[in-house]
């Protein structure tokens, strides 16, 4: 018998692995989780603030939360094979939904909890949830509010009870009282119970993913518990996480990162997920908490280090001066250090009484005390700031990866890090590049399938499980390490027949603290233009040391000494573009300061915060063709989005700037 | 005397219990003014209800009547079935009544945790020698009282700014804590004056859903006075229209929209 578990299974808080193909025989989540209650069932599993406390369970309670939910779902009529849709910020009692789903034989799909409701109705639709499991009357509001499209949907189940009293409860239960239902019904349906997780093996789907979707709908990526479990084990092997690590669990629920971390990883290694008390206080708990293993993506990292960066001005003369001293001494010999590398006597006691003055204390504030695994992914990080983390004695590492691919692509291994790469292949990882620059890759983390669209698949997907992953890159011939240009798609040409990668622009322009987001354009036109985004935190701070007055956004951003500023970043990029003999042709001619952010809600971003380019060549067609046309001023009137799905729209005079642009000195000379 | 008829259920499906307060033939006068004039209403348990009327009709006088502050030369106010006697603040405290002020009153210098903390002062029973020793029944006591003010912090979202000084917060956040700080006194009857002016829309939706919550939730019988005329209706089981301190209007939301006075006294008729 080929089970999830192997032969000889027990239930009741008890298993023995008799039997089962590959090295393990924990072919599945729940096998997982019967696993770590068994051998370390007193160790922490999860822990959320609460009315402000740390609240804890160990793995054994754990167990116990998540087959009481897993026997109440059974009891409420979900069957093998459904989807359940989970959707709410991070919560152990959220994770717990998943592998309760798991236990009834159901597949979990987390949703973006911060989707407005008819996002989230393509979703549901799409996936054919039977059953929801809500985290707050927020996400309840949601899901009833498009129910009438939702021709599967059954029942939903909601974790805070807060403002639910007054509604039907005819299709709505109380988490805890599914719970309660399940534990009533304990002997009775354990052995059902035991039959769905006996079956699961792992060709069975352990979790459905949808994409953020940069481009048209999302796609729900299936995922099935090899793809999940053997990268966990492979890349837990890779950094050594050990069962005494600690994550803060604060990134999208839905993001497939987060399911590895959180779920796939705590599960294998048997870590503690740890869950902040409200999105709001996630750098206070963060401080708490101290994790030893950390994800974020670039823009969190650049955040905090804009804030420290405000803050260390606002200190005394003293605590300046030494905070820049040790800095620039962290700087040389920091990343060395961290590395391994040789390094002088006298600097090794320098860089000492630096962490006891500065970098401890700094690390202190920022949570990263005992951080000894960081990533940070999804975007290109500067190199400033990677640079500065690192220098501090923060072991943050890059890495790359896909939904597609259950997160781990390539990844750079200790001592080998550094901010222009995404690192070597993970281990079990095959790569190759095709001619014309597309990154290709094949592992054992390579999804099933798109849900419901056999034609994407097999688009995305070869025979011989070759995945495209849809950016261009090329592999380091003396290292080994992969290096990505741009999205394949996105890579085009200009009308001289000189190569146009808008990414590889935008990423030096955002490098500079007071722009936060930068779209280049330029496919198949003569020259490259840009829109910007201001930094609000870093601009509005500059002009309130400068005295300079704004009473909105929108002003700042059109203020004349911001946009000097603005235009000297952009002559810097140009510049530092120019010395690039294959790209020099994208540097920025002319560019707009945008008058409001770009927006997930408005549709312009994804709800990972990726550029959606489409959407902004048409929505800002006006402002574009102005670029183009000479013109010094465009008046323009946009429509955006509130947080509560209404709309409004705000009309705005925009200053174009043209910016100087270099010459292309080396092409000229290699001719 | 006392009108002690079972309540009613409204539109929603709540329970609405007997009179917690009755206001009998009140009449204040400053003076030779006459800010109220001759005015009967009761508040029920479990019920949101509303006083408003255009400025100047007398609305904070009433609600100042109604937490003892003032006391009416005419007319007697009942609470929980007996007349009042004329009493101290912190009496009126002790009896179950919290208020929140219009222009906000809190100690901007303490930590909103302290804040909050400070609103179960009326719950705290040692004396400041075992506060100040701070052993057996006195940590007992904080530990309790705490674990309420938590529960209050958790329900009204201002976990983020648990520590921070109350004198760094924005206006909006402000109005929250004072809310939080008179939740936590667990009122028989909470008094709000004009809990959502100078806020913009979406800090208004914010409060009214917490309103809302926190009578749903804890059952608190709340009295508001409210400039706002579309919160009033959406939130209130009942409202009492205030003009040149005389009742004009008492009923449900509808029967207060539709009753010509008070139509008459917001579009401004000519009085004689």
């Amino acid at each position: 018998m080929r089970t999830a578990l192997g032969e000889g299974v027990r239930w009741g808080g008890i298993y023995v692995v008799k039997s089962s193909e590959g090295a393990s025989g924990l072919k599945s989540v729940p096998a997982l989780l019967h696993r770590n209650a068994k051998e370390f069932g007193s160790a922490l599993a999860y822990r959320e603030k609460e009315f402000g406390i740390w609240q804890s369970w160990t793995w054994s309670e754990t167990l116990e939360e998540v087959e009481a939910l897993a026997l109440g779902l059974i009891d409420l009529g979900v069957q093998p094979g459904d989807h359940i849709a989970v959707i709410g910020r991070n919560r152990p009692y959220l994770y717990w939904s998943m592998m309760s789903a798991q236990m009834a034989g159901a597949i979990p799909v987390p949703l973006y909890q911060d989707a407005a409701a008819d996002e989230m109705a393509y979703t549901l639709d799409h996936s054919g949830a039977r059953f929801v499991i809500a985290g707050d009357q927020e996400q309840v509001d949601k899901v009833i509010e498009v129910q009438g499209q939702l021709p599967e949907f059954e029942q939903m189940i909601y974790l805070d009870p807060r403002g639910l009293r007054k509604y039907d409860h005819s299709k709505l239960h109380q988490y805890s009282h599914v719970q309660d239902a399940g534990r009533a019904k304990r002997d009775e349906l354990t052995p059902e119970m035991a039959k769905r997780i006996a079956v699961l093996d792992y060709d069975s789907t352990c979790v459905m993913l949808y994409t953020s979707g940069t481009t048209g709908k999302p796609k729900g990526v299936v995922l099935s518990n090899r793809n999940v479990i053997e990268t966990s084990k492979s890349s837990s092997e890779f950094d050594g996480l050990r069962q005494t690590d600690d994550i803060l669990a604060y990134l999208p629920m839905a993001w497939v990162g987060d399911f590895i971390f959180s779920v796939g990883q705590a599960l294998w290694s048997g870590f503690c997920t740890n869950c902040p008390e409200s999105a709001d206080t996630m750098h206070v708990d963060l401080r708490e908490i101290g994790p030893t293993y950390y994800f974020a993506p670039p823009r969190v990292f650049e955040t905090q280090l804009t804030n420290v960066m405000i803050r260390m001005e606002d200190a005394g003369a003293f605590k300046q001066r030494m905070f820049h001293y040790f800095m620039a001494h962290a700087r040389k010999v920091g990343p060395a250090i961290l590395d391994g590398k040789p390094v002088g006597f006298m600097d090794r006691i320098k860089y000492g009484l630096g962490e006891l003055m500065v970098y401890g204390p700094l690390k202190n504030t920022l949570g990263f005390s005992r951080v000894r695994v960081g990533y940070t992914a999804g975007e290109a990080i500067g190199p400033e700031i990677f640079d500065f983390y690192r220098s501090l004695g923060i072991n943050l590492k890059q890495l790359y990866g896909q939904t597609e691919a259950t997160v781990f692509i390539t990844a750079q291994p200790d001592g080998e890090v550094r901010s222009d790469t995404v690192g070597v292949q993970c281990p079990g990882v095959e790569l190759k590049i095709e001619p014309n620059g597309e990154v290709f890759y094949r592992s054992p983390g390579v999804f099933v399938e798109y849900y419901k669209n056999a034609e994407s698949t097999a688009d995305t997907k070869d025979a011989e499980g070759w995945v495209a992953t849809g950016d261009a890159g090329f592999i380091e011939e003396d290292t080994g390490h992969l290096r990505i240009i741009d999205r394949a798609k996105d890579v085009g040409q200009m009308a001289s027949g000189a190569l146009f990668a808008p990414k590889y622009v935008e990423n030096k322009l955002k490098f500079f603290p007071n722009i936060l987001e930068a779209v280049v354009f330029g496919d198949a036109r003569e020259e490259c233009t840009a829109f910007i985004n201001i930094d609000l935190t870093a601009v509005g701070n500059w002009a309130e040391r400068n005295n300079i007055a704004y009473a909105s956004y929108q002003e700042l951003a059109g203020h004349p000494q911001v946009l000097a500023t603005i235009q000297a970043h952009v002559e810097d990029v140009n510049q530092s573009v120019a010395e690039d003999e294959m790209l020099s042709g994208c540097q920025v001619h002319r560019f707009i300061v945008l008058h409001k952010e770009l927006d997930a809600d408005d549709g312009e971003l994804t709800r990972t915060r990726k550029v959606r380019r489409r959407i902004i060549e048409e929505k800002y067609a006006d402002i574009i063709a102005a670029l183009y046309d000479g013109s010094v001023l465009v008046s323009t009137t946009t429509e955006v989005t509130y947080e509560d799905g209404r709309k409004g729209s705000i009309s705005a005079t925009l200053e174009i700037r043209s910016a100087a642009t270099s010459a292309v000195a080396q092409k000229m000379a290699a001719e | 005397m006392l009108d002690q008829t079972e309540g009613y259920t409204t539109a929603d499906g709540r329970k609405i219990g007997g009179v917690v307060m009755e206001m009998k033939n009140i009449t204040l006068r400053f003076g030779g003014v006459e800010a109220i004039k001759d005015i009967s209403f009761d508040i029920r348990e479990g019920e949101i209800r509303a006083i408003i009327g255009p400025n100047g009709a007398g609305k904070s006088s009433m609600l100042n009547v109604i937490s003892g502050f003032y006391i009416p030369q005419e007319g007697q106010v009942y609470y929980k079935g007996a007349p009042r006697p004329q009493m101290k603040p912190f009496e009126v405290a002790r009896q179950g009544i919290a208020r929140t002020f219009q222009n906000i009153a809190l100690f901007e210098g303490m930590s909103v945790l302290d804040n909050v903390m400070t609103g179960r002062l009326t719950h705290m029973k040692t004396g400041l020698f075992g506060q100040a020793i701070w052993r057996g029944k006195a940590e007992a006591e904080e530990t309790a009282n705490r674990e309420i003010a938590e529960k209050i912090i958790d329900f009204l979202e201002i976990q983020a700014i648990r520590k921070t000084p109350v004198a760094r917060l924005p206006y909006g956040l402000k109005k929250r804590v004072e809310l939080a700080r008179a939740l936590a006194a667990e009122p028989s009857l909470l008094l709000l004056d004009e809990p959502m002016a100078g806020m913009n829309v979406e800090e208004k939706e914010d409060m009214s859903r917490f309103i809302l919550d926190m009578n749903d939730e804890f059952g608190t019988t709340i009295a508001l006075i409210e400039h706002d005329m579309g919160v009033v209706m959406d939130l209130s089981d009942r409202v009492v229209v205030m003009d040149y301190g005389k009742k004009i209007g008492d009923g449900t939301p509808d029967d207060v929209r539709n009753n010509q006075d008070v139509i008459d006294a917001y579009l401004g008729v000519s009085h004689d």
